[in-house]
């Protein structure tokens, strides 16, 4: 069963950037390692947290798109909790979400498509009628 | 009817501090004024679902400034009588938020 997920995690802000790096290609191995795909990586940089988290005031955010089955997701997790410098992570499943937004906008395109000839008669009509008001 | 007075109540008490940071929804409320007796003593604008009016259709949680527009300097999600938020986006602005709070992106409560 193939799925989309988004994770997201924290790093702790003092962690040099090829260690990110190596983080990084480590987690995308036992991503494919377990059937997976890793479609992005999007390295969101340095930010300051809403709350203090194992007393860092600031962490590096990363967010990763991925495709695959469950058991992906439960190995990436525990990989993630046992590495020491990842100090938060979330997982969230987007594609019932990605799903539900193309058939909204199926819809959308469907209702602008059918009112688009309706407006023009209208439009004659109401000049129609000005024109013997202004002739008057 | 009810509701109006919970409203007005809620609007005059302590609790008028601790309202959305973005208040836009909530700034028309003393606009005109209609002195009719014994009738409403101010004209309130209907509140409208800034979800529905400017059809986001997805609320993400990674988008802090919009989530933070329905959350009051105290942490708090914002109830929808306040914000004019309709149900179902209620709903899904409520998971967001809390998603949000998980990864640190917006705060359990106010400023630590």
């Amino acid at each position: 069963m193939q799925r989309t997920y988004e994770v997201m995690f924290i790093v702790r802000p003092d962690m040099p950037e090829e260690e990110q790096e190596k983080l990084i290609t480590t987690l995308e191995s036992s991503v494919t390692g377990s059937g997976g795909t890793l479609k992005n990586v999007e390295r969101m940089g340095k930010r300051r947290m809403a709350y203090v988290v194992r007393k860092f005031q600031d962490g590096i955010y990363v967010l990763m798109t991925l495709e695959g089955p469950g058991a992906m997701v439960h190995e990436l997790e525990r990989r993630l909790r046992v590495t020491e410098p990842v100090i938060k992570f979330i997982t969230v499943r987007v594609d019932e979400e990605q799903k539900r937004l193309a058939k909204i906008k199926a819809i959308r395109e469907s209702r602008a498509k059918r009112p688009a000839p309706a407006p023009a008669p209208a439009a004659e009509s109401g000049a129609a009628a000005e024109a013997p008001a202004a002739t008057a | 009817m009810a509701e109006e007075t919970q409203q007005r109540t809620s609007s005059g008490g302590p609790g008028g501090q601790g309202g959305p940071r973005g208040g836009d929804s909530r700034g028309p409320r003393s606009a005109g004024g209609g002195g009719r007796e014994g009738g409403r003593k101010y004209f309130r604008r209907k509140k409208v679902c800034k979800f529905c009016v400017e059809k986001i259709d997805v609320v993400d949680y990674k988008d802090t400034r919009l989530l933070g527009q329905f959350v009051a300097e105290s942490g708090k999600i914002v109830p929808r009588r306040l914000t004019g938020v309709c149900t179902p986006h209620q709903r899904r602005l409520t998971t967001a938020i809390k998603q949000a709070r998980n990864i640190a992106l917006l705060p359990f409560s106010g400023r630590h």
